[in-house]
């Protein structure tokens, strides 16, 4: 790998990427390297159109890294990558993709990941995407992520795509069954004309299911974002779904909230918000002696943290 | 060290503050008091530059600071305690006191200012200044950030109010650490009868005017008969 390369493996899954229990790198549509490990099975698909991942039962703690990353510009890779998840099995999974792209061609990534989490697992799920490169191709990202959880399971699920990223449509689909709970964190930062569209889709199936969703997303220059959430409670269940956003300049921001309640003893919660940044944040930073930009920077820094 | 001269400030045809003029001398401690709508809090924005007057003129430390910015005039030793904290997202607690020091301080000194306000300071250094913190909270954390920046002229707008769970006697330690670290000035913008009392000199405004500035002694009884005044004066108990 030259040292692009590495810097866009960084970008997704850190430093010392290697260093995951289980991984598997995949680079301009093709996979490239493989760890596995007694309880973390990687699989390709016959078609080699993606991975399958299997992760054993009682499997008391992993990591595993599934970065993807790419450099040639007018490639469309498209992945599905399925996460099978055994009983009590714990693990971290970190997963994005890193675009650079140099020349004037598109490149595109539709990385499409589906969970299936069994009776008591629980994972922390990491997603991180970004692009770079001084080309006019647009670098182009589509994650899908279909989540089904069974029984008393457990995940987390922390979204970050913070730079150079010129379009992207975000869907998150999820069921829920008895006791089992789904986190989302999500923060987007666009820029110059970029597009982001987010869509949540959650189904609470099962009694005491819960879901928390935040989104906080800062929209720059003319970029256009639209957050969409719709979550359905069929059961005694919790929902609580925040969008927060903060636009600037000539930007765009739509929230579409909708939550519907199919039970007397679903309990449902929207809250969105939009707005710039508070004149009376800037004064407090600038009274600690942050120049204005000082004190912007410092409060969208701290927004996506 | 900070001089009004012949200030106005005019908003929807009301003069809210109607030719100030005054002078705070280093290492001494002011307290402004009057009734609500007297300008106290406009007159304390206007030196910190968070509102500019329409007319007059503000001398910092024998400089014309009338024109300059907030991070300016805090970069030149002016610090101000908001009456209504502000509130961020994501902005802990830690942070708020690093932007006051200007540096990359411990976890350990943000803790011992933290103390001093009051607070455990384990359970708030890297708490979000948000919603989750009750106003008192939030209270104590604005006059953390004062002490942290030790300003030489430190400006606190109705720091009283909200810290029900502090003792009085605590905050008046606070502002004497301040007063003493920095040798500047402190100005106070209080109804408390205990603030009042550890005055060097009282500031009586009402109507956009300074009304009259002397020590305590002298100040006392007009405050106190004075109801139409200083109503919202409220006594020690």
């Amino acid at each position: 790998m030259n040292s692009i390369e590495k810097n866009l493996l960084e970008e997704v899954v850190g430093k010392d990427p290697l260093d995951a229990d289980a991984y598997n790198i995949r680079q301009n549509g093709k996979s490239v390297d493989r760890k596995i490990n007694p309880y973390v099975t990687i699989v390709s698909k016959e078609d080699n159109s993606g991975i399958d991942v299997y992760v054993k039962e009682d499997t008391l703690f992993s990591t595993i890294n599934i970065p993807v990353i790419i450099t040639e510009s007018g490639l469309t890779d498209v992945v599905y990558n399925d996460f099978h998840i055994g009983r009590n099995a714990n693990v971290i999974i970190v997963a994005g993709c890193a675009i650079h792209n140099d020349y004037h061609k598109d490149a595109q990534h539709d990385g499409i990941h589906r969970f299936y989490l069994e009776e008591g697992s629980k994972v922390k799920y990491i997603e991180r995407h970004c692009g770079e490169g001084i080309g006019d191709g647009k670098k182009i990202l589509n994650p899908v992520t279909e989540i089904h959880m069974k029984q008393g399971s457990y995940m987390v699920m922390d979204t970050t795509q913070i730079k150079g990223v010129d379009d992207t449509i975000r869907t998150t689909k999820a069921i829920l069954e008895e006791d089992s709970t789904l986190v989302v964190t999500e923060k987007i930062l666009t820029s110059q004309q970029q597009e982001a569209k987010t869509t949540f889709e959650v189904v609470l199936n099962g009694r005491n299911a819960s879901t928390h969703v935040t989104s906080r997303s800062v929209a720059t220059d003319s970029s256009y974002q639209e957050f969409v959430s719709n979550i359905t409670g069929n059961t005694k269940c919790y929902a609580h779904v925040e969008c927060d956003a903060i636009i600037k300049d000539h930007a765009s921001v739509k929230a579409v909230p909708e939550i519907y309640a199919k039970d007397v003893d679903a309990n449902l919660i929207h809250e969105a918000s939009i707005g710039k940044i508070a004149g009376e944040q800037l004064m407090k930073l600038m009274s600690l002696g942050l120049s204005e930009k000082e004190a912007e920077d410092a409060i969208i820094q701290g927004f996506l943290k | 060290m900070l001089e009004l001269i012949d200030i106005c400030f005019e908003r929807d045809d009301k003069k809210i503050l109607d030719h100030v003029s005054l002078k705070l001398d280093l290492g001494k401690f002011y307290v402004i008091t009057g009734p609500n709508g007297s300008g106290k809090s406009t007159l304390a924005k206007i030196i910190m530059g968070i509102e500019q007057p329409d007319q007059g003129k503000i001398l910092f430390q024998g400089e014309d600071i009338t024109s300059r910015s907030i991070d300016e005039r805090a970069k030149l030793g002016i610090g101000f305690a908001f009456q209504q904290p502000v509130q961020f997202k994501g902005i802990t607690v830690y942070d708020l006191l690093k932007f006051a020091t200007n540096k990359e301080i411990a976890k350990k000194d943000a803790c011992d200012i933290l103390s001093k306000v009051g607070l455990c300071a384990l359970e708030y250094v890297d708490r979000e200044v948000n919603r989750s913190l009750s106003g008192g909270e939030l209270k104590r954390i604005e006059i953390a950030t004062i002490m942290a920046r030790n300003p030489s002229l430190a400006i606190f707008d109705e720091p009283e109010a909200g810290i029900d769970l502090w003792s009085f006697q605590n905050l008046t330690e606070v502002f004497q650490e301040i007063q003493k670290k920095s040798q500047g000035a402190t100005l106070v913008i209080s109804h408390q009868e205990r603030i009042l009392n550890i005055a060097d000199e009282i500031i009586l405004m009402d109507q956009g005017k300074i009304q009259k500035i002397g020590q305590k002694e002298e100040m006392f009884d007009q405050i106190f008969s004075s109801k139409k005044c200083c109503k919202e004066v409220i006594p020690c108990e």
